[in-house]
């Protein structure tokens, strides 16, 4: 079964590759330099930024419905796609995480603010990495996947709390920062390449999301031979 | 309904018995509770004015980790000494189980949590003996509850239970913890319903829809 959507598999990826390539381009030649108040060069890292932190919310949304699928109907394939999902949701949120910060060093002086995506961001990322440990703590595969599910229903209902919660801390305790392409309307270079960019990325998302979950597939087939064969 | 509130009514009052005579969740949590009071005494200049900036922030930071602990050991004392498999067998609902569980864990907590109130009041003189900061108290060691009796009962059945209910449980609640701590200081500022309201509705309406979450995410977690 592993096989099956092989060569759709290799194209994503190699449409993946391709258009990084053209997203690269567009990034540092066709790509104005952004103002003074948004970093000047710096400000580049946003077509990376902000594109992996919604594919990272994205994922999360993939995981938390997956779960809620697999949950009810007892498929293996939604435990695979939402496993899959929330592996590269953590790399996701981790590049979100990371260019976030090098951004704000040198802007705002800080790697990092207490804000309400900073906040949120940071709280799927933990919820995330607790969904990949519960599985390998299990006593069983099935156990580890309907645990992990739990985790992410859990996670994906705290969401509206989170965005709450830190949103009335953040009134509470900070002068509030405009984030960037906040103020003013955006130029049309600017936004064709964060456009272009966002696919790129989601391209990207699902190419290697198919592939964990057709891993998984192959995975799970060999060990169920294996125990035919030892049985 | 009847049948639910009798089975849930006899597991936690099991529960209570046993923690009546053996004292073992109970005493343990309290004596780490007061260690944490102690060592934050440390962590910072406990002067009048500091401890009106970071008291809300050490007294939830002080309640968050003993609930951990008394919560790791809801289910890991059934698993323990093999009751859990008799309490599953027992031909009741399981989120009759669980709302025993969350009875019993939300019990021993809330003691150890009043418990505290003299002891913040001795050593930083934060004065806890306030309405509002009771009633943040419930609903929040609520919210807590309804979210690691679950996870607690995933962390028995696995090696690791003492790191991984932690990692499961602090993410969930972090709503929970802004709103205690928010709300906390709103309180002991002597802000009443303006200030705290909001946040007391808040944790209020995460607590609701956990417990609702928690009940049903229940059979699923103790599925073999």
């Amino acid at each position: 079964m592993g096989t099956a959507g092989l060569g759709i598999r290799q194209a994503l990826l190699g449409l993946a590759a391709l258009l990084f390539l053209i997203d690269l381009y567009l990034i540092f030649q066709y790509a104005p330099t952004a103002s003074e108040a948004l970093g000047l060069q710096v400000q580049r890292i946003f077509y990376f930024h902000v594109p992996s932190a919604l594919l990272g919310m994205i994922s999360f949304a993939v995981a938390a419905t997956a779960s809620v699928v697999y949950l009810t109907k007892r498929g293996r394939k939604w435990d695979r796609i939402a496993w899959a999902s929330a592996e590269v949701g953590t790399v996701f949120f981790t590049v979100a995480i990371g260019t976030g910060a090098i951004w704000a060093k040198p802007v705002w002086q800080t790697w990092w603010v207490w804000d309400v995506n900073g906040t949120l961001t940071f709280m799927l990322w933990l919820v995330f990495i607790g969904y990949l440990i519960v599985r390998s703590y299990a006593p069983t595969v099935e156990r580890g996947s309907r645990w992990a599910a739990v985790v992410a229903i859990f996670g994906a209902a705290a969401v509206p709390f989170v965005y709450m919660a830190a949103d009335w801390w953040e009134g509470l305790h900070t002068e509030r920062i405009t984030g960037p392409g906040a103020s003013g309307s955006m130029q049309s270079e600017i936004f064709v390449t964060f456009m272009f960019s966002l696919v790129t990325f989601l391209v990207l998302f699902i190419a290697l999301v198919a592939e964990r979950t057709a891993q998984r597939g192959v995975e799970e087939s060999i060990e169920e031979l294996r125990r035919e064969v030892s049985a | 309904m009847k049948s639910y509130l009798r089975s849930a009514v006899a597991v936690y009052a099991k529960d209570m018995r046993l923690e009546a005579r053996t004292k073992e969740t109970f005493s343990a949590v309290l004596a780490f509770a007061v260690i944490v009071a102690f060592v934050f005494g440390f962590a910072f200049d406990p002067s009048p004015t500091v401890v009106a900036l970071v008291g809300p922030g050490i007294v939830w930071v002080a309640y968050v980790f003993t609930g951990i602990l008394g919560m790791n050991r809801t289910f890991a004392v059934e698993r323990d000494r093999g009751t859990l498999e008799g309490l599953l067998l027992a031909p009741v609902g399981r989120e009759a189980i669980y709302a025993g569980k969350l009875a019993s864990t939300t019990t021993i907590m809330l003691v150890v949590e009043v418990l505290l109130y003299p002891v913040f009041l001795v050593l930083f003189e934060l004065n806890l003996f306030n309405i509002w900061f009771v009633l943040i108290t419930i609903a929040a060691t609520v919210g807590f509850s309804a979210v690691g009796t679950l996870f607690s009962a995933i962390a028995a059945h696995t090696r690791a239970r003492e790191i991984l209910l932690p990692l499961l449980f602090l993410p969930i609640v972090l709503p929970v913890i802004i709103g205690a701590v928010a709300s906390t200081s709103a309180a002991l500022a002597g802000d009443g319903w303006d200030g705290v309201g909001k946040w007391l509705q808040f944790i209020v309406a995460f607590d609701l829809v956990f417990l609702v979450l928690s009940s049903w995410a229940f059979d699923f977690v103790l599925e073999e």
